[in-house]
């Protein structure tokens, strides 16, 4: 079994995000960026899918921050196999339809089994890597899994719909999958296990050429306007919860102690 | 001749979803700006009267065994040939657990540009100006394609439903591409486990995010969800580390909840997890991060650290 991982890093969200100067992008520069939350989960849900069947798995990510060896040590510390990253010109915050096609491009040859990537991330704004890296390809996608089985040829993958409902879909392989969670939380790989990868793994290096780009030209980007804001309560975890503790009271909910 | 906006019909279990109607009003308004017609797309199997409810210009229907139930090959095999076939001006697709299995390949199989997580969607003069909400909701993006046409990807929920609900001529065609050889085989739907504390159901909900820290945190919550009789809810990152069960999950791919009061501890409020709550009577937040988007939806907000707050709390209604 043939599995491989495609990952993307992104700016953190608890930062502050500032918009550049032309008002048009982020200030990219100002950025911490970390791994794809969704692509943690594809990395778990390939390693259990190793773990369950054998095979080997690789990880594979566009190399946008020039930070990309550390998420690529740390996924070999959980359990990945090989580690390959495409480099070139590539900016911080290079759009989808590039890292779609550059990762479909570089993978073609590893003829993978099985493509597992997280479902979206928080930049996909013209739209997720996955689906396209399966058009590239030519092959079948599913998204908004939680959970992959492979068997035979085959992957039984569980697809969420709203409101807790799941469809069951089973297809031949070779597919990419859309992971929205694994379906047992990403283990953690020791400081001490990661750096020790840091200073024996070898990541294969990939250079890419020009990718399609977004199709789409930002003109205004914007934090939007919120309609209305919380009435702020200030004060020790005492003193809040006494209002929250009133609130309740007044609305009935509880006996006022 | 003007072109035409398509609108892929969602729906599931023989029930429209609301982004159709959504995606159809919307798309009305566009047409009158462009020209053209709204014209939607139903694709299923023995689901004709579901096209009689759909407010466009017209409604393509495409009946076939192979569309008893979505199936993103089907769906993107017969999507990229009606695009191909018809060239829109427009395609527009929910960005929903249906739309993102097929905006994205769309995409790249008809060469058209991709517009996603769209809320906002305007003719300015003549051209699509598209808005997307990305970073969590913590951004919005004006853009344009760089050409006449694209997809857009239209977030549920961003558009009025009313304007897109009516009647139109429905128009059975043959299927435009063959549905014989897929790889993609639906095996059956999955309804959600019983057994577990129904959360839509509660008055009040004690609902923690990530701030909670870890999973020995989670029984703090639990005291306080004891001492005043209600349950414990969450967002999908604590559901998806093993915290909680599924069942406990609010949001896009959780449930909606509509209690008197939510309580949300250490909750950012990411657009999905806003979806399933922001109908709540009385919400209130406490968040340490003062910037966090839950608190554009609270009525009353804190940004104490909830681990001291909620055994406090607890002791005040233990009395």
């Amino acid at each position: 079994m043939n599995i491989v991982v495609s990952i993307k890093q992104i700016p953190n969200l608890t930062d502050e995000l500032e918009i550049n100067a032309e008002g048009t992008g982020l200030d990219h520069d100002a950025l911490q960026y970390v791994l794809n939350e969704f692509d943690e989960h594809a990395i778990e849900e390939a390693v259990l899918a190793k773990e369950a069947t054998g095979g080997t798995v690789t990880v594979i990510g566009v190399d946008t921050t020039g930070e990309l060896d550390g998420a690529l040590h740390t996924a070999l510390a959980k359990g990945a196999d090989s580690a390959v990253k495409i480099t070139g010109d590539f900016p911080r915050g290079t759009d989808s339809h590039t890292q779609a096609k550059l990762i479909a491009d570089a993978i073609r040859g590893m003829s993978p089994d099985i493509v597992l990537t997280g479902v979206q991330a928080a930049d996909d704004r013209d739209g997720q890597i996955g689906p396209m890296i399966a058009a590239h390809l030519g092959v079948p996608y599913v998204g908004v899994v939680t959970g992959v089985q492979v068997k035979e040829g085959k992957a039984v993958v569980h697809k969420e719909y709203a409101g807790g409902v799941m469809a069951e879909f089973e297809v031949a392989l070779p597919m990419v999958v859309g992971v929205q969670a694994a379906h047992q939380p990403p283990r953690y790989a020791p400081v001490s296990k990661i750096r020790q990868i840091a200073k024996t793994a070898k990541i294969d290096e990939v250079t890419g050429g020009a990718g399609p780009r977004a199709g789409s030209t930002v003109r205004r980007m914007f934090k939007p306007e919120s309609a209305g804001h919380a009435e702020m309560w200030e004060g020790s975890p005492e003193e809040v919860a006494d209002k929250i503790a009133t609130l309740l009271a007044e609305k009935g909910l509880v006996k006022r102690g | 001749m003007a072109k035409d906006i398509l609108i892929l019909a969602e729906h599931l279990n023989g029930k429209l979803a609301d982004i159709t109607f959504e995606m159809v009003g919307k798309a009305k308004e566009l047409a009158a700006g462009f020209g053209g017609k709204a014209v939607a797309v139903l694709l299923g199997n023995g689901v004709k009267s579901l096209a009689e409810s759909i407010g466009a210009d017209s409604v393509l229907y495409v009946d076939d065994a192979a569309l008893a139930q979505f199936n993103p090959e089907a769906y993107g095999r017969l999507l990229a040939a009606l695009i191909q076939e018809r060239n829109p001006r427009v395609v527009m697709i929910g960005n929903t657990s249906i739309g993102m299995d097929l905006a994205a390949g769309l995409s790249v199989m008809t060469d058209l540009p991709l517009i996603a997580y769209v809320n906002g969607l305007a003719a300015d003069g003549g051209t699509l100006a598209a808005t997307s909400q990305i970073y969590g909701g913590k951004i919005q993006a004006e853009a344009l394609p760089d050409g006449e046409a694209c997809i857009v990807a239209c977030l549920a929920g961003a558009f009025p439903a009313d304007t897109g609900k009516g009647s139109a001529p429905v128009e059975q065609i043959a299927s435009p591409a063959p549905l014989d050889d897929l790889k993609v085989n639906f095996v059956k739907l999955i309804e959600p486990e019983g057994g577990d504390v129904d959360i839509t159901q509660q008055p009040i909900l004690v609902s923690i995010g990530r701030g909670i820290g870890g999973q020995e945190n989670i029984e703090l919550a639990q005291e306080l969800a004891d001492a005043l009789g209600c349950a414990v809810s969450s967002s999908r990152p604590i559901t998806d580390a093993g915290w909680l069960p599924k069942t406990r999950q609010v949001g896009k791919s959780g449930l909606t909840v509509t209690p008197k009061v939510y309580l949300a501890f250490g909750i950012s409020g990411a657009p999905e997890h806003l979806e399933g709550m922001r109908g709540a009577e009385t919400i209130v937040a406490v968040n340490t991060d003062s910037k966090a988007p839950i608190f554009d939806v609270a009525h009353y907000g804190a940004t104490c650290d909830m681990l001291d707050l909620l055994p406090a709390l607890t002791e005040k209604i233990k009395g």
